[in-house]
């Protein structure tokens, strides 16, 4: 079994096999974000205290769900790299971030946004509110590391460092309101509990529209991780070959 | 039909905007960088393959 897995970090094996899940992935994906936004959009009532301004949910929480698990998957696939030294599993990291960086920008901006009317303000320095800042931040910095270091092999040395250290925020993000009890962001939307849980009308819309967020990264992720691959066998063909440099 | 969003169009409308926007974008950007990657690597490969055929 455990060979099985490690089999799908053989470039080859894992370009034919995400070559066979892009477009399911994304014609899955197409099908969940349309309906769940479309349906959260138009189809759900106001909220009794928040009125129509509850519809940013169906951005705001999926954006936000995914800005903190596509550092959580970059942590595993940094992990694997370090333990490893899978290149497909650093790829998978280097292809996660700029998915995951653009999921913070769009939680941070929605959230501000939906904040000044619900809250009277765009911005707070809450604990939720500053780490994910914090979270954005490690984002930048982690792209940057991988621009800025030309071997293939020492930027994903140094980011998976990175991504262990940013994983702390990216916890924090998540649990943040958990640990203090202060700041204005309420906790968890969602709950597996029905008493605490948001209404059915909110909720089914939502799950969708989550599941095409996760659908989509996992299939920019794929993509993404076929490009880097690309792009490594061109350079170490280039470099085999110095002639045609 | 356009729903009644009272006082929070705005709101709502902007949030809405940008993450469409940012998807778009973000999906645009990969697609075009993952095309340009394959294009490269043939290019490179069929290079490598007249080099070797040349010798």
């Amino acid at each position: 079994m455990a060979a099985s897995i490690w089999q799908w970090a053989n470039p080859v094996k894992f370009i034919r096999l995400s070559d066979r899940l892009i477009p399911p992935l994304s014609i899955l994906t197409a099908i969940c974000l349309c309906t769940g936004l479309i349906w959260g959009f138009f189809l759900t009532p106001d909220d009794a205290r928040q009125g129509a301004s509850v519809k940013i949910l169906f951005v705001h929480v999926p954006s936000a769900l995914m800005a903190i698990n596509a550092w959580l998957m970059m942590l595993f696939t940094s992990l694997i790299w370090i333990i490893r030294r899978h290149h497909v599993s650093a790829f998978a990291a280097k292809a996660a971030a700029p998915i995951g960086v653009t999921m913070t920008v769009i939680a941070l901006v929605t959230g501000a946004i939906w904040g000044k009317p619900i809250w009277g303000t765009y911005w707070v320095w809450d604990p939720r509110l500053t780490s994910f800042l914090i979270l954005f931040l490690f984002y930048l910095g982690y792209l940057a590391l991988w621009a800025a270091i030309e071997d293939d092999d020492t930027a994903a040395d140094l980011t998976s460092i990175l991504c262990l250290v940013g994983s702390v925020f990216a916890l924090l993000s998540r649990y943040a309101v958990l640990f203090w009890s202060q700041g204005l962001h309420q906790p968890a939307t969602f709950s597996a509990d029905k008493e605490t849980n948001i209404s059915n009308v909110f909720w089914y819309p939502a799950v969708l529209c989550m599941a095409g967020f996760v659908l989509l990264f996992v299939t920019l992720v794929l993509v993404g991780c076929q490009t880097e691959i690309r792009a490594r066998r061109g350079r170490a063909l280039l470099m085999r070959e110095g002639r045609l440099t | 039909m356009m729903p009644d969003l009272g006082k929070y169009t705005f709101e709502v409308l902007a949030c809405y905007g940008i993450t469409l926007v940012s998807i778009f974008v973000l999906t645009g950007i990969t697609v075009l960088r993952a095309r340009r990657a394959k294009q490269v690597l043939s290019d490179i490969e069929t290079r490598v393959k007249e080099v070797r055929h040349a010798d």
